[in-house]
């Protein structure tokens, strides 16, 4: 008989094996999103840039979140997967909906290993500073590159044909708009999830907390972060060919630092590192702005930042991190009689 | 022989680009390299400067030399409240905590000019004598831009000597090479900090002035030139002010003969060169190795 418990009896132990299993409560954004298409059938193209705008947010949080790469140009990846969709379909390469989103992942990603293999030799300061260049070297591409991209314009409606060859993107009514996006980020969300869990993320994570431990102890940190940094990509790609095939057209916007900046304040307003931060701070986030932005945008501007000074000064976990917080707080004080 | 007077007003506008640029970013560089803080805002505190100097010679009738000296005092003081009460709270957070916290000050900025003064760009109004066209023996050339240059050179050495031969000076240098060691031997950081953060926001107030005649002075001035401050401050080596000069004065003249012979995709190429002087050197042209 051991006098040590066995190392599965540990309560750490335990919590770290029960980790990945699904909450009761996991189920609950996808049950929303489906009765958001059932109550609001007048804002489903809201609900649509909602959903791409969360898958964007997800894939930023890969590379923020778990592996802890500060990165202000990551709609880099949005505009090249933007961009894939856009010209294949205006110059009558390609136009299929799944299969074009699939090459929008490839380039994105081949974007991605590329200036990864470049930028992730840095930290700091000259990091952040080479993924804002790699972004304004691909705005300023697609500017010059007029005969394809359009330049400043962009490319004015793209037709999609119709997804398996039966629901039609229509732009006054997007219902398969709204469902398609929410499969694609369904698909990709069970994937992240999955790999976030795995050893792989596990290894991410390790890297985030202390770059120095994980080398000492063998894992090849650079190969570790450029592969997440590309799968990261590709879903951001997968995004902003969603994006495109959603509005039916293409232009700068999708590669520029307003886009790159949005994103970043919503995984940080939702949490980051927490998988659910970008449902949460997306829906924070698009709601707002829907409401405020539009009628006060200096106002708007000027509540943005100082949320942001707050969340960098007092709520680093952002939205859900309070949330968690006040949890434990109620948590600490009930029991006790 | 007009190739040659091509070449050498190329040359002219583009070092009084770059002196411009230097005078910015060199404050941005030094706190970069002494405290490793992320600080996205330095382009905010560059344009509130060049507004105080801009509004002051408009509305209260000031000269230019008192209004530069004004934008400067107003500025260095003003950062360095927000840098006691706010900046000193993160130096030893997260660098993400750095960035959302200097992006939001950008913001709140941002919003506060437009409601105070106006989304439109205020102009600059020089001076008679800084005015019109220079003989320099060789060429014609704006006086203004020689100005530029003057002052800029004047600046460099200036800084130089301050951070060589004084007692201050050496004790940033030693705070940049090692901090850990600085502070052993009781050197005060966080009061040479406070200092050098308030004097470079001092100096990005000047830049702000002098270069509101050709970069404009807009509330979105500083999210437009972010990334050249930080292209500066990254291909010079953080912490090191000749680098920082030479990057300054690199970038000024390459921007602006491409400019003039390939007037698209100039700045693509100077992306393009920082991506690949960088792979070639992490650390800038003049950082320390790592």
């Amino acid at each position: 008989m051991s006098v040590f418990p066995t190392a599965t009896d540990h309560p750490a132990a335990r919590a770290l094996a029960g980790r990945h299993r699904l909450r009761l409560w996991e189920p609950l954004p996808w049950l929303l999103a489906l009765a958001f298409y059932v109550a609001f059938p007048t804002y489903l193209g809201f609900g649509t840039d909602l959903l791409v705008t969360i898958l964007f947010a997800i894939s930023l949080d890969l590379v923020l979140g778990y592996a802890g790469i500060v990165t202000l140009g990551h709609a880099a990846f949005f505009g090249a997967g933007a961009y894939t969709v856009g010209m294949l379909a205006f110059h009558g390469i390609w136009a299929e909906p799944i299969t074009s989103l699939i090459a929008a992942a490839a380039v994105a990603a081949l974007v991605g290993l590329l200036s990864g293999l470049v930028l992730l030799r840095t930290t700091g300061l000259t990091l952040l500073m080479l993924t804002l260049c790699t972004m304004a070297l691909l705005e300023e591409a697609a500017n010059l590159a007029h005969d394809w991209t359009g330049g400043f314009d962009g490319l004015p409606s793209i037709a999609i044909p119709p997804l398996f060859g039966l629901f039609e993107f229509n732009p006054l009514y997007p219902n398969t708009q709204y469902l398609y996006a929410l499969g694609v980020l369904f698909i990709c969300f069970v994937f992240v999830r999955v790999l976030v869990y795995s050893p792989f993320g596990q290894s991410l994570t390790g890297i985030r907390e202390n770059t120095l431990r994980m080398h000492a102890v063998g894992a090849p940190v650079r190969m570790r972060l450029i592969v997440c940094y590309t799968i990261s990509a590709a879903i951001a790609g997968i995004a902003g060919g969603l994006w495109a095939q959603a509005n039916a057209y293409v232009n700068l916007s999708t590669l520029g630092l307003d886009r790159a900046a949005t994103v970043l304040i919503i995984l940080v307003l939702g949490g980051y590192g927490r998988l659910y931060g970008a449902f949460v701070g997306a829906v924070a986030y698009m709601v707002l702005s829907h409401l405020l932005a539009k009628i006060y945008p200096t106002a708007w501007q000027l509540g943005l930042g100082l949320l942001l000074v707050i969340i960098a000064l007092f709520a680093r976990g952002g939205i859900l991190g309070v949330g968690e917080t006040l949890l434990r707080w109620f948590g600490r004080r009930r029991p006790s009689p | 022989m007009i190739f040659g007077i091509d070449i050498a007003s190329m040359v002219l506008g583009g070092l009084a680009a770059g002196m411009v640029l230097f005078i910015v970013s060199v404050g941005l560089s030094v706190t970069m390299g002494l405290m490793g803080f992320v600080n996205l805002a330095h382009g905010a505190f560059a344009m509130l400067g060049g507004y105080v100097i801009v509004l002051a010679m408009r509305n209260w009738g000031v000269g230019f030399a008192p209004a530069l000296a004004i934008g400067f005092v107003v500025t260095a003081a003003v950062s360095a409240v927000f840098e006691r009460l706010l900046y000193a709270r993160l130096y030893r957070a997260p660098e993400l905590d750095q960035v959302l916290f200097t992006i939001g000050l950008v913001f709140v900025i941002i919003a506060s000019v437009t409601v105070l003064i106006g989304p439109e760009n205020q102009p600059l109004m020089l001076p008679d004598a800084l005015r019109g066209q220079l003989n320099l023996g060789f060429i014609e050339y704006r006086t203004y831009s020689i100005f530029l240059i003057v002052v800029g050179i004047v600046i460099v050495i200036g800084l130089w000597l301050g951070f060589e031969r004084t007692r201050m000076g050496a004790q940033i240098r030693a705070a940049v090479d090692n901090r850990q060691m600085a502070e052993s031997l009781g050197i005060n950081i966080d009061r040479l900090f406070t200092i050098t953060f308030a004097f470079g926001s001092g100096m990005a107030a000047l830049g702000g002035g002098l270069g509101a005649e050709f970069l404009g002075l807009d509330p979105q001035y500083p999210l437009k030139y972010l990334v050249y401050f930080l292209i500066v401050v990254a291909v010079g080596g953080p912490g090191r002010i000749i680098g920082a000069f030479y990057a300054a004065v690199l970038i000024g003249v390459l921007d602006f003969v491409l400019k003039k012979y390939v007037p698209q995709g100039g700045t693509l190429f100077i992306y393009a060169l920082t991506i690949l002087l960088l792979l070639w050197r992490p650390q800038g042209l003049f950082g320390k190795s790592a």
